[in-house]
């Protein structure tokens, strides 16, 4: 153990780390984001989720620092509904988290294995997927995602798709950012596909596909990791407008698009806090792993060095 | 030069026919027409008489060429939600969009080139770094969220802006605009800046590093060296230099625009194409999700082309060279 974390001490990308006290500060808000958010269960004063905790007559209370009407038990005030807005945001966080997170995972196992294969395989198939590629490329993201997500509305019903909710969404964000993964995958495959230590492989008669995930998927995971990361911040971000347009999460299982959804109905007649406290801690996470993004993106690349 | 252009002309084509392969797919097998247009109590030998009728037991592809002749006329058929026409519900809201879209577009190149040219040329002054640090939270904030603050702000608690609708417009033919009153104006300018502040960001950024690279380079050194003022240095030989990437850039977002006024639309409940393309995806409304589809493909392919072909414009060295290398930084 001691030994590691001396090795880790003692790197680049420590050294790196270090000497930039923003990264810093977004790596120290990134965890304690992730840690409340996942210990939500324990540390949230309500849950806010279950009917039988709320009551309709703590609705509307603004936050205590703010007005007299406040009440500590609701240090951020309530909803319409009566539910307490930091324990829904601790939630939503959560959730906003994990789609974010899956979507990301998704999006990088598609890409990677399409990738592969276009590189690898190159020819007809190679000349299909990059077409497909090409063709996704021109629309937004954003786009792509509501597209499946209305197909995936016209192939079911109402009730049946607020169960499966979560899954389309990471679905339809998830095929819509393969194509990047893709195309940086395909690339580092031409060049490593005919370096000596992928022929010595084909001569001793391993698989393709063994070939592929074996020994050419650990030299080319360096640039799709920091896309990762890069991507987390902008999957959070659709997550969140998917949910605040209406078609994403359901306001059963809120995640933080949803909360600031829920209070938008609420900000003309002066309730803010309900919209802006989600905002801001959605505001403070995307600029948080952001900030991380970047840095990776810079200290792994040697040319900055 | 003409071999390119063709060469893009057929791969503007491809798209576009893939765009409406995915169309017909959509149209013809998510969801079906026939329950659209029946009730309950229709016997299944009436669905099919129907069915013939309509043309929809034809073979795939006679569909799918009927298909794409009525879309070229704009006819796409009854939206399952209200039973109008798809292509007039479109054509009634599209100026909305495209008056927003423009607005917004202007607003990041007047406010975006000069801001990069400024953080470019003194980028280690105070106010150059304030500049980038707005621009990186400006980066962070999704687009709904800015829409929601600039209405806290400026609605709620100023009362100076309206925070929904187009305000009074005034209507020329088929083309309804918010340029003719104050009202329209000033209904303009909160959706304008949530729909331009995040493509602001990205041309600022893109302008500033550009310049910070020309700048470098020995042409300035010998403009300076003649004595040119800064004036003629900056804006005569640095900008004009830094204009073909931000060219592309411009040009694709600009699209990007016009998809992501889908957003900005639902926030201040502006009446244009996104709003009705999100209700038709909360509802289900295929042959609006079709219609939506081709015509931001139709926009992306036309815009991809100008863009392309304003490089010839713009680049003289790829005049000269017949079109055969693309610009680096694409």
């Amino acid at each position: 153990m001691s030994a590691w974390l001396h090795r880790l001490t003692d790197s680049d990308i420590w050294w790196s780390f270090k000497s930039s006290w923003l990264t810093v500060v977004a790596a120290v808000a990134t965890l304690f984001i992730i840690l409340v958010s996942f210990l939500s269960p324990i540390l949230a004063p309500h849950t806010p989720f279950d009917p039988a905790t709320i009551s309709l007559s703590d609705g509307l209370k603004p936050p205590v620092l703010v007005s007299a009407d406040g009440e500590w038990t609701f240090p951020l005030g309530t909803d319409d509904q009566g539910r307490d807005v930091l324990s829904s945001i601790m939630y939503g966080t959560r959730l906003s988290l994990i789609v974010g997170l899956a979507s990301v995972v998704v999006a990088m196992i598609m890409g990677i294995a399409l990738g592969l294969i276009s590189g690898y395989v190159g020819g007809t198939t190679d000349a299909v997927i990059m077409r497909i590629a090409d063709v996704q490329l021109t629309f937004p993201a954003i786009l792509v995602a509501l597209l499946i997500d209305g197909i995936v509305r016209g192939l079911i019903s109402v009730k049946q798709h607020d169960e499966i909710a979560v899954f389309v969404i990471v679905g339809a964000i998830g095929l819509s950012f393969w194509v990047q993964y893709a195309r940086t995958v395909r690339g580092s495959v031409l060049v490593e596909k005919n370096k000596e230590y992928v022929q010595a492989a084909r001569v001793i008669g391993l698989s393709p596909m063994l070939i592929m995930v074996r020994h050419v998927l650990p030299n080319v995971t360096g640039p799709v990791l920091v896309i990762a990361t890069l991507n987390l911040g902008l999957a959070i971000i659709s997550e969140a407008t998917l949910s605040f347009l209406g078609v994403g999460l359901p306001s059963t299982q809120p995640s933080l698009g949803t909360l600031i959804r829920i209070g938008n109905e609420l900000l003309q007649s002066g309730e803010w806090w309900i919209t802006v406290f989600p905002g801001i801690t959605l505001a403070a996470l995307v600029l948080a792993v952001n900030l991380l993004g970047d840095w990776l993106r810079d200290a792994l690349n040697p040319k900055l060095r | 030069m003409l071999v390119f252009i063709l060469r893009r002309l057929l791969q503007s084509v491809a798209v576009l026919l893939a765009v409406g392969v995915v169309a017909f797919f959509l149209f013809r097998y998510v969801g079906d027409p026939i329950n659209a247009m029946v009730g309950q109590d229709t016997s299944l030998q009436e669905r099919e008489q129907l069915r013939d009728r309509l043309g929809l037991n034809d073979p795939a592809p006679v569909q799918f060429l009927k298909f794409l002749g009525n879309a070229a006329q704009g006819k796409f058929g009854l939206s399952y939600r209200t039973s109008e026409p798809v292509g007039r519900m479109i054509v009634e809201r599209l100026p909305a969009t495209i008056e927003l879209s423009f607005c917004a577009a202007m607003f990041v190149l007047v406010f975006g080139i000069p801001m990069g040219v400024y953080t470019g040329l003194y980028p280690r002054h105070w106010s150059s770094r304030l500049l980038q640090a707005i621009s990186l939270i400006g980066v962070s904030l999704p687009t709904f969220l800015i829409g929601i603050l600039l209405i806290l702000f400026f609605s709620v608690i100023l009362h100076w802006l309206p925070s929904f609708g187009r305000g009074q417009t005034v209507t020329f033919g088929w083309w309804t605009t918010n340029f003719a009153t104050i009202s329209g104006l000033k209904a303009l300018i909160l959706p304008s800046i949530t729909l331009g502040l995040f493509q602001l960001t990205l041309i600022m950024r893109l302008v500033r590093s550009e310049m910070l690279e020309v700048m470098r380079t020995d042409y300035i050194k010998f403009a300076r060296a003649r004595g040119l003022t800064n004036r003629a240095i900056n804006f005569g030989h640095a900008l004009k230099n830094t204009l073909v990437p931000v060219i592309t850039v411009a040009g694709l977002q600009l699209g990007a625009l016009i998809a992501f006024a889908l957003v900005t639309e639902t926030v201040f409940a502006w009446p244009g194409v996104g709003q009705l393309f999100i209700q038709s995806v909360q509802f289900s409304d295929i042959p609006v999700m079709a219609a939506y589809l081709m015509l931001i493909g139709l926009l992306f392919v036309v815009i991809n082309l100008i863009v392309d072909l304003l490089y010839f414009a713009v680049d003289p060295r790829l005049r000269a060279q017949g079109g055969a290398a693309r610009v680096s930084g694409h």
